[in-house]
């Protein structure tokens, strides 16, 4: 296998990723796309771990990151949530309040 | 792609195995090729589905195509342990937390028009520079650089890793899921 095969894929998966969030309105659908980009990110380290024979530090790292896109998830949701249930709406042009 | 790997020699894979045909070294790797591609094209549709769809059910449900894919590129790279908590975190814990979010935020369950905002067009040149650009760099970069996973890292390797070179990290991460948890809570109290 090509190490680039598997990091074309990622940067693929990455640039779908940037595109959803940039391009969606729903705070839910934007969680997703981060997932995109923090899976791209996974598939780098596996890969480069693979490709520096049998060092696992690539696998740990790559462990690491989907505990802390748990996290993410978890904390991301409940705070669309709390728009949700102060504005009835979780489309993000709307809650631009801080925007100055 | 399998040609240029031909002519560039098999530096890696079959040069410790003396006398292999580098014809039979090639058709060695075949499958994995073959299940790469199957993967690698299940995985651009579906991850093109989960940001250009119109329904924020089914953008889930392509979501799970996507990270199950990824999960087979593990396997692919040798890599056991993380293909399986792969499988039980995200499509068993995340996708499923997406869902919930779905519903409890009462998203227009069904095909909606209005789920994207008015800067799609900056977004697409955004996404289609940075393919460029990261494509460009990794080609240049790894050419012909070869991963050669012929044998699967068990899980033994890597629990040795993290309990001992990674435990504090490992401790790390638990004290910020437990924040992550208290935090949620917090959040979506009702009070």
């Amino acid at each position: 296998m090509l190490l680039n095969e598997f990091l074309l894929l990622s940067a693929f998966l990455f640039c779908a990723g940037v595109y959803g969030a940039l391009a969606r309105k729903n705070g839910v659908l934007v969680l997703m796309s981060i997932e995109l980009i923090l899976n791209a990110a996974n598939i780098n380290l596996v890969a480069f771990g693979a490709f520096h024979g049998n060092d696992v530090t690539g696998q740990i790292f790559a462990l690491f990151t989907i505990a802390i896109a748990a996290a993410e998830v978890g904390v991301g949701l409940a705070i669309v949530l709390l728009i949700y249930r102060n504005r009835r709406s979780i489309d993000l042009p709307d809650v631009a309040d801080m925007s100055g | 792609m399998h040609g240029f790997a031909h002519h560039s020699g098999l530096e890696v894979g079959s040069a410790a195995v003396p006398g292999f045909h580098p014809l039979a070294a090639n058709l060695r790797y075949l499958p994995l090729h073959v299940a790469f591609g199957l993967l690698a094209a299940a995985m651009v549709i579906a991850a093109v589905g989960v940001v250009t769809t119109k329904n924020v059910v089914h953008a889930a449900l392509y979501l799970v195509v996507v990270l199950a894919g990824v999960a087979g590129l593990y396997i692919l790279a040798a890599a056991e342990f993380v293909a399986a908590v792969q499988v039980l975190v995200y499509i068993g814990a995340i996708v499923v937390l997406f869902l919930f979010g779905i519903m409890l935020t009462r998203a227009p369950i069904g095909r909606t028009a209005d789920l994207d905002n008015d800067q799609r067009l900056p977004a697409v040149l955004v996404a289609l520079a940075l393919a460029g650009l990261l494509g460009t760099i990794l080609v240049n970069a790894y050419g012909d650089k070869k991963v050669t996973p012929d044998q699967p890292v068990h899980t033994a390797p890597v629990s040795i890793a993290l309990f001992q070179q990674f435990v504090i990290p490992f401790e790390v991460v638990s004290v910020l899921l437990l924040a992550a948890l208290i935090g949620a809570v917090v959040l979506a109290r009702r009070d």
